[in-house]
């Protein structure tokens, strides 16, 4: 094991607001006519991804984009429903990049490296104009000038949206600016292509290992740079609002081929999603956290009360919200409001199947506005409710309950967005990002976009011009060997001919686990359990699970199967994070650092760095190398919300 | 130029040439419905009727020329109307039949969500050209459907210089046989079914439809489709039930 | 709840397929159809039988990775919702389920019910987007647009290219598909400018991936779970009459005439 050091961002000084442009002006261009010459791969089609893979391609390089979906309109970028940030100062009311990047990092409780986030802040504003250049239908008020509402309990509008699909829409943007790109050939696409390893040559990233998922061709690409904009790695709880598909095999890969990991644990928890019905249920669905400014949450004061909603007297209710946090109610953040829910839930006081719910009740509204009004806002909502668990949510209280959402860790990246090995790259949710230990809604798409329209066409090229193109060949031995390794390890995934468990009964083990032991709560103990399982449950899971069909076919459980395999190492790692970050910050609450009325207790003498692992060849012995966290701009405090 | 071989070029463009001349058509049929209302007028009105067609637009135009360029460009548009029509269905064939269940069917089960009147436009067009075949041979030609001596051809009339029609004997001893009578009336209710998505369909293809107007147009193609259709069905049930002779 | 299932099964795109019949008998009606689909699946495998494959990834209805025909129906028998968003208590005990791909000649079979829509990309491709590249764009602000025309917009924008308007029509075209990204496009002045050609292109490349005729039957939108409406077909036509006025050239591949 490698003695732990220090990692440096190497992130520009002077003053924050120019640090960016004069980064830009320092960083080396590459020649517009030797730019073809130049192969860079984006594996990941998503805001990150496409918008990368397009620009880049825009700007003249040979571009070589992948995505395990079978088009890159379907990353799960659009699935986001809220909206996007910017600074824009539409409304006139106060905001301003600063305000932007310091309610970010603030939100993210100390965690995130200010450098990154004021960028973030800078190019939010960017953001919206190249969108609605592109003809992203934002919502508009009357004067036809672009509307903003204000979101997840921000206190100024600057979140720009497109319905409910505001994902949907940015992702439909890149992904059109993508088609742009093939139709004039700068970009080669490759869907339904799955990466498997990525390709090391004298320590720099020079390819890839996908498999064609079709055919079940094992395939080399070489590159002069590798992007990786893969998504997070939510999954690993197997329920998750993540799409099915989502999996952390890219960056997993990636890490034990050198890239350090960091902060695993920080995944976000989301309060409003509608709670699991049953043992078949396949995933969690997300509704608009805006459900909570109109919808009052409580559960009732008695433990194990059967009775129906309606039949529970207001005496009898607990609004646990609105009693604790007097000042913000049912508006509080993320992690607070789906900490809350986890307690009442654990005292017995949960409602529906199962007691793993609190309700969302809008009676009182309704009484207040009119059915017709909270139609008019909550309309769609209130129908995809309905349809999932056949109850009227006009009539009866929804049962809301937390879900894995996001992960705000990912890959260690520098502020090039490299990560520690030179030529790859990390964008959007795979790297381990600009949000912290908490996201703030609205953040993700900024990142997402921010990271592929404007910071990594500025990087890469800056890494490029540092390099000789094209002086690499698949036929290199360290291709041959990452190809082997690859093959080797889906013939042993389809080697269990007698395996006595389905890939789906491992992943669904290894979520629960996980989830009880490592989601909103986390104690020493109950890591610790963790951390002895995951191992012999990794070992079970190569022994004995059953995996059908054959290697060279359209084949979902192999797939499934080589994910899970991931997972299950990832799984390891992210308890040992946890453990060893013994403060409350963010979307984990470590039970053992907590205030005297129970709030999270923050460490910032002890942990305010981040934890980048490396991988030594032993998943029980990770290195921890952190990269220290200074604040110059926004103080540490203690947030607070009574 | 380049216009014209968008339009020969592209599915829509074949679409909209299906459009323009099934707009030509329901002209027709609209006018020639309306014409032949003459029938309740007695004999010699709808004669006369029969006559003035060849004179139309006398005297600047000549005898029978106006009526000559209408059936040119009627023809014509039959012509196009079908080659769209067959041109567009073979390339659906075609698409349709790749990945099916069986040749003639596409998939194992399938249920229709919307009107049946769509689905009758391809039997229903063949069923109409056919017709109109027929309609040719039995009333213009006397060629079918009648007894021996019931048909009277146009008579030269020397003193005049003109033709002599008796169409409406045609007509009446043409739909006394039930059989034919049947077939008009047939034709005429998958004509109407024609009429009802055609016309609709013809602003849609032109781009003329619009949420505004959808409403609109709809009520626009039942009423031509209604009036064309039964306007028409009229004409046999009359010299059927006798209220013509 | 006990199901009878007859699913299209087919190993691969040149492989002959057909029904076969399974038994689901552990079926709750709070279970989604693609959750009832994982179990059998699950029970498949432990027979040692492959499991049915299945296009599905968000299962929150937006991705448009999902499709199947069921029961004879794009994305089952309820309207404006996808296959994934459909629950099992939409069906009665005892009832037997038809599943099947959707079937259309630019939607090759890949396996099973997983077909090959990539041609909806070549569509997109050919034009249906606004060319301007990362970083000349003017301020948001500097473009009012109507707050109708954002919305009319935003209407045919909802599209997820999920395909059930190709497999619902019974001419195989991809029209609504089509006219949806045009629509988007073209209410939008920034849109405007490449209207005509846009629409040029893309019909020719629609024609050319072998999709069929538009004959405005209304199947499409019937069972379009984002619920495009036909009026953005009109609109289409409307154009593409103009781009033939215009005298336009298609700048993309021309078809094979057929």
């Amino acid at each position: 094991m490698s003695e732990p050091k220090n990692l440096d961002a190497k992130a520009p000084g002077g003053p924050i607001a120019h640090r960016w442009d004069k980064h830009r002006f320092d960083m080396k261009l590459v020649n517009p006519a030797n730019r073809r010459r130049y192969t860079v791969i984006v594996v990941g089609s998503g805001l990150a991804g496409g918008a990368a893979a397009a620009t880049l391609g825009e700007q003249g390089y040979n571009v070589q984009c992948f995505c395990y979906q079978d088009s890159p309109r379907r990353a799960h970028s659009i699935a986001a429903q809220g909206g996007i940030n910017a600074a824009k100062n539409y409304r006139n009311d106060g905001d301003s990049i600063h305000r932007l990047f310091y309610d970010t990092v603030k939100g993210g409780d100390f965690r995130a490296r200010e450098s990154n986030v004021y960028r973030l802040a800078q190019v939010s504003t960017n953001i919206i104009d190249q969108c609605v250049a592109q003809g992203v239908p934002f919502a508009r008020e009357y004067s036809g000038y672009l509307d903003n509402r204000s979101f997840g309990g921000a206190q100024v509008s600057r979140t720009f949206y497109a319905r409910g699909q505001t994902g949907q829409q940015l992702l439909l943007g890149a992904y059109q600016a993508l088609a742009r790109q093939i139709a004039a050939g700068t970009v080669a696409m490759h869907a339904r292509s799955e990466m498997l390893d990525v390709v090391v040559v004298d320590g720099r990233a020079r390819g890839i290992i996908t498999r064609d998922m079709v055919t079940g061709k094992i395939e080399r690409h070489v590159a002069d740079a590798v992007v990786l904009a893969t998504g997070g790695y939510g999954n690993l709880f197997y329920l998750s609002t993540n799409a099915k598909g989502c999996n952390t095999t890219a960056i997993w890969r990636a890490h034990r081929k050198g890239a350090f990991f960091a902060n695993p644990c920080y995944t976000q928890i989301h309060p409003t999603c509608i709670p699991v019905t049953g043992e078949h249920q396949s995933k969690l669905t997300l509704m608009s956290e805006s459900l909570r400014n109109d919808g009052r949450i409580w559960v009732p004061k008695k433990k194990g009360d059967t009775r129906s909603p309606q039949q529970i007297p207001e005496a009898e209710r607990d609004y646990y919200l609105e009693v604790r946090y007097p000042s913000f109610g049912n508006l509080v953040p993320r992690d607070v409001a789906s900490r809350n829910a986890k307690q009442v839930c654990d005292q017995g006081r949960g409602v529906g199947p199962g007691g793993l719910g609190v309700y969302l009740d809008f009676a009182d509204s309704i009484k207040r506005l009119g059915k017709a009004k909270i139609a008019e806002r909550y309309g769609n909502l209130f129908d995809m409710y309905a349809q999932i668990t056949g109850e009227n949510p006009y009539e009866l209280p929804m049962r809301i309950y937390p879900a894995i959402h996001y992960t705000m860790g990912g890959l260690w990246v520098d502020y090039n967005l490299m990560s520690t090995i030179p030529g790859l790259f990390v964008a959007g949710e795979a790297n381990f990002s600009d949000h912290g230990a908490n996201r703030l809604g609205a953040s993700a798409l900024m990142q997402g976009l921010g990271d592929g329209y404007f910071v990594l066409p500025a990087t890469v090229p800056n890494y490029l011009a540092g390099i000789k193109p094209g002086d690499l060949t698949i036929e290199h031995a360290a291709f041959g060997q990452a190809e082997t390794e690859v093959v080797g390890r889906v013939k042993r995934l389809l080697g269990n001919i007698g395996g006595t468990r389905t890939v789906d009964s491992f992943h669904r083990e290894l979520g629960k686990l996980l989830w009880d032991e490592c989601g909103m709560g986390r104690n020493d103990a109950g890591l610790r359990r963790a951390i002895a399982r995951i191992p012999t449950l990794r070992e079970e899971f190569w022994k004995g699970v059953r995996v059908p069909g054959e290697g060279s076919d359209f084949n979902q459980e192999l797939e499934k199967a080589g994910r899970v395999a991931d997972f299950l190492e990832l799984g390891e790692l992210l308890c040992r994070d946890a453990l060893h970050r013994a403060e409350s910050c963010g979307g984990h609450f470590r039970e053992e650092s907590q205030t005297e009325d129970g709030e999270a207790q923050r460490d910032d003498e002890q942990f305010s760095y981040v934890a980048a692992w490396q991988y030594t060849g032993d998943l029980a012995k990770p290195a921890l190398n952190k990269e220290p966290l200074t604040f110059e701009y926004v103080k540490p405090s203690q947030r607070s919300y009574k | 130029m380049t216009g014209v071989l968008t339009l020969y070029r592209t599915s829509v463009g074949k679409k909209v040439i299906m459009a323009l001349t099934g707009f030509i058509l329901v002209g027709f049929v609209a006018f020639h419905m309306y014409g032949n209302t003459k029938l309740y007028q007695g004999p010699e009105v709808f004669n006369a009727y029969a006559a003035g067609l060849r004179d139309l637009g006398h005297p600047v135009l000549g005898y029978e020329h106006l009526l000559w360029i209408a059936r040119v460009v009627l023809l014509s548009s039959v012509v196009l109307h079908f080659w769209s029509a067959m041109a567009l269905t073979g390339k659906s064939q075609k698409t349709t039949a790749a990945n099916a269940v069986g040749t003639l069917k596409r998939y194992g089960v399938q249920k229709r969500q919307t009107g049946y009147a769509a689905y009758t436009m391809r039997y229903g067009g063949v069923l109409i050209f056919l017709f109109v075949i027929y309609h040719l041979l039995h009333l213009t030609f006397g060629a079918v459907g009648y007894n021996a001596e019931q048909y009277q051809h146009p008579a030269l009339d020397l003193k005049n210089n003109t033709y002599i029609y008796n169409v409406y004997n045609n007509v009446v001893y043409g739909f006394k046989n039930p059989w034919v009578a049947g077939f008009y009336l047939v034709t005429m209710l998958f004509l109407g079914v024609h009429l009802f998505h055609g016309v609709w369909s013809m602003f849609q293809t032109l781009g003329l439809n619009s949420a505004k107007y959808t409403g609109l147009l709809r009520g626009l193609a039942i009423l031509v489709a209604a009036a064309v259709t039964i306007g028409n069905l009229t004409f046999p049930l009359a010299v059927y039930f006798g209220f013509v002779q | 709840m006990k199901l009878t299932l007859k699913v299209w099964r087919q190993k691969n795109s040149k492989a002959v397929g057909e029904f076969k019949t399974y038994q689901a008998d552990h079926v709750s009606p709070d279970m989604s159809f693609l959750e009832m689909l994982d179990i059998v699946n699950q029970d498949l495998i432990m027979k040692g039988q492959e499991p049915i494959a299945f296009d599905h990834d968000c299962r929150e209805g937006i991705c448009g990775m999902c499709s199947l025909m069921i029961n004879g129906v794009g994305h089952g028998p309820k309207t404006a919702i996808t296959t994934c968003q459909l629950h099992m208590r939409s069906f009665s005990d005892g009832e037997t389920v038809t599943i099947e791909p959707w079937r259309a000649l630019p939607f090759p079979i890949i396996k099973d019910l997983v077909t090959d829509r990539s041609s909806f990309d070549r569509i997109i491709q050919a034009g249906g987007f606004i060319s301007a590249s990362t970083g000349a764009a003017p301020d948001g602000n500097s473009i009012p647009i109507a707050k109708p025309d954002a919305e009319q917009s935003m209407d045919a924008a909802a599209c997820i290219g999920c395909g059930a308007c190709v497999a619902a029509c019974p001419n195989g075209s991809a029209m609504l598909f089509t006219a949806a990204k045009l629509a988007h496009l073209s209410f939008l002045p920034q849109g405007k400018i490449e209207r005509h050609q846009r629409v040029l292109n893309m019909i020719t490349v629609h024609d050319a991936e072998g999709f069929g005729n538009c004959t405005n039957m209304g199947e499409c939108s019937a069972v379009c779970p984002k619920g495009i409406s036909l009026d953005t077909i009109a609109r289409l036509n409307r154009d593409l009459v103009m781009a033939a006025l215009k005298g336009l050239e298609p700048t993309v591949g021309i078809p094979v005439e057929g």
